[in-house]
């Protein structure tokens, strides 16, 4: 199912907001990892940047109208194409910063589902260090993406720690290896029927329409009287 | 092609002047906006229905009752009925009841609701909201069309020897509109029974719901109804008028701002570009609602919304003065001249669906026998029905 000559495409979403980034610095350097694992491995890898920051003038209305403008469809165009993605965000009063959370909360519910993700997160205190494995990870659990095991944290003392070095090393070799197992593709490919989906819930690619149905059948004049439904409400 | 506006009924606060209707105003005012409507030559006014502040349309059929009144040629509809909290057997006999009183000038647009407090007011469950939806309308079919029903489903009470009352006008059952923007079960349905089917056509990128257009029309030829093309499709559509762009958008702002449904979020240049909204001169509104034809087929009904979000009843009067003497017009010659013969020019009329019926025949009128108490021991209560086991020999 996996092309192996195929360069990977690695989507890197960031929301720090000042410049330079912290976050932004953070995954950058998991980047180069990524990319320097990908290489060793006999694949190229081509890099799309999404800071979050440009997209904030479209932020309110695709909260409050799910019309996404320009920059948020390039995003998604990216991420819907993406092998693998590195997810990086600011740590901001115990949680994940609002850019971050609002950016995911308006993605279609399946855009990522099977895709692998590492996750990283900044903070200006090591007890946020939780954020990432507590309040991220579950983020990705709910788009049924494929969070790396590694989780990755920098607050101010890890940055002249070398051990942050040893897991961003270890976090891109484990991104590079779910990408070369071509597991998204293959959920794509062999079991994408078994996720509930709903119309247009895949950034308008999910668009198969099942006649075969009990409301399918209910609209086309059926009935439901004999028919197993978990809403009956003769058996509920 | 018949031009239209639809409400919402919203009660809103007007952002300019801080004044908010009374609920006896705006119904006052609605009445207003429905006879000015015809009077600038629209075709169609539809009403929507809610079952909570700040909206008066609890009871649509009363309304257009009351319009159908004081109008001559105008179709009056809905936008939405709500299939799903609604017993379909009083819907079949309230819109039935508005059918003889308007003469057949009515048609409806069901929908679903989206409000979940509203559906346990009324017994009901959102999370069956479409499943409702579907099995209701089934109902409403046959009610319709069967002088007698036996039913039974997974939502209602069973119904054994019912008669819905008054039969439709003329026995011909109203047509009736699908309304939706992103199931495809209800455009699936509407293809089905050939009936219409409408979106919206406010706030998505028109992309998700072309698709399911496409969809119903596809269908609709599957299910024999005629080729997909002539399928009946209808459009929502929301328009603010000025002489120029500049003023339209300078007087229409602190709606739009402010609006129950959108305000305070997208700018409203945005909110133009990504969707169906026009603001501005009549040419600009006539160019953009010219683009809905390209995207979707040649289509029937567009209907307009324009009294919503506090814009006080002398402005949606103008607004219409102008929708009629200078963007409808034109649009009517423009897309006439668009259109592919093949496709219908307009939705069914009570008319055209009596043609069909019966050709040349007179309508069936009909009369009831004499009462018996119930239906459920012989067959049709009406006289020109044949009698099957309508009397057993007495002492």
């Amino acid at each position: 199912m996996t092309d192996t000559t195929e360069a990977f495409r690695l989507v890197v979403v960031s929301a720090g907001v000042s410049d330079p980034s912290s976050t932004r610095m953070l995954a950058d350097r998991l980047t180069s990892r990524v990319v320097a694992a990908a290489k060793e491995r006999g694949r190229e890898t081509t890099v799309t940047v999404v800071d979050l920051r440009e997209l904030l003038p479209e932020l309110p209305t695709a909260l409050s109208s799910q019309l996404l403008g320009p920059r948020f469809q390039r995003a998604v165009d990216a991420l819907s194409e993406a092998d693998g993605v590195i997810a990086a965000a600011p740590v901001y009063k115990a949680g994940a910063s609002g850019l971050f959370t609002s950016f995911f909360q308006v993605l279609d519910n399946d855009l990522l589902i099977g895709r692998p993700v590492a996750l990283a997160a900044t903070a200006g205190t090591a007890r946020h260090a939780l954020v990432v494995d507590e309040e991220m990870r579950s983020l990705f659990a709910y788009l049924r993406a494929l969070p790396v095991p590694t989780s990755l944290f920098a607050s101010t003392e890890d940055w002249a720690d070398d051990a942050l070095n040893g897991r961003l090393d270890r976090a891109a070799h484990e991104l590079v290896l779910l990408m070369e197992s071509g597991f998204a593709r293959a959920v794509r490919n062999e079991s994408w029927k078994r996720y509930q989906h709903t119309f247009g819930s895949d950034a308008g690619r999910e668009l198969g329409i099942d006649t075969d149905t009990d409301l399918m059948r209910l609209a086309a004049g059926g009935s439901l009287v004999d028919s197993e439904d978990p809403f009956d409400p003769r058996t509920a | 092609m018949q031009f239209g506006i639809m409400s919402v009924s919203d009660i809103t606060r007007d952002p300019v002047s801080g004044y908010t209707p009374s609920e006896a105003e705006r119904i006052d005012a609605i009445v207003k906006i429905a006879k000015h409507a015809e009077e600038v030559g629209l075709d169609v006014f539809a009403i929507g229905e809610h079952h909570n502040p700040p909206f008066f349309s609890s009871s649509p059929t009363t309304l257009l009752a009351h319009i159908a009144a004081i109008t001559e040629r105008l179709i009056l509809t809905t936008s939405t009925t709500l299939i799903t909290t609604n017993d379909p057997v009083r819907l079949a006999e309230e819109y039935a009841m508005l059918q003889h009183l308007s003469k057949g000038r009515m048609d409806l647009m069901l929908g679903r609701g989206n409000t979940a407090p509203v559906y346990p007011w009324f017994g009901q469950d959102i999370r069956q909201g479409l499943h409702l939806a579907l099995e209701n309308y089934n109902l409403l079919h046959r009610l319709w069309r069967e002088d007698v029903v036996d039913w039974e489903g997974k939502f209602r009470t069973s119904l054994q020897g019912f008669t819905s009352t008054p039969r439709p006008l003329d026995d011909v059952p109203p047509f009736v509109w699908h309304g939706s923007i992103r199931t495809p079960e209800i455009a699936e349905q509407a293809a089905y029974y050939g009936n219409g089917y409408f979106a919206n056509n406010i706030f998505w990128p028109k992309e998700h719901y072309r698709r399911l257009i496409d969809y119903y029309r596809k269908r609709f030829e599957h299910y024999g109804h005629g080729t997909g093309k002539q399928a009946i499709v209808g459009l929502g559509g929301q328009a603010f008028i000025a002489k120029s762009s500049q003023e339209a958008h300078a007087q229409f702002r602190p709606y739009f701002d402010e609006a129950p449904v959108y305000g305070n979020g997208p700018a409203m240049e945005d909110f133009e570009e990504m969707t169906p909204l026009s603001v501005g001169s009549p040419q600009e509104v006539i160019d953009k609602t010219l683009t809905f034809r390209e995207a979707f087929g040649d289509y029937q009904r567009q209907l307009f919304l324009m009294d919503h979000a506090g814009l006080p009843l002398k402005t949606v009067l103008e607004q219409l003065d102008l929708l009629g003497e200078h963007v409808v017009p034109v649009l009517r010659k423009e897309l006439e001249a668009k259109r592919d013969p093949e496709a219908p020019a307009n939705p069914p009329s009570h008319a055209d669906l009596v043609k069909a019926k019966y050709g040349d025949d007179e309508p069936r009128q009909p009369r009831p026998n004499a009462n018996r108490g119930d239906n459920v021991t012989g067959g049709s209560p009406y006289q020109d029905s044949e009698a099957e086991v309508s009397a057993y020999p007495t002492l």
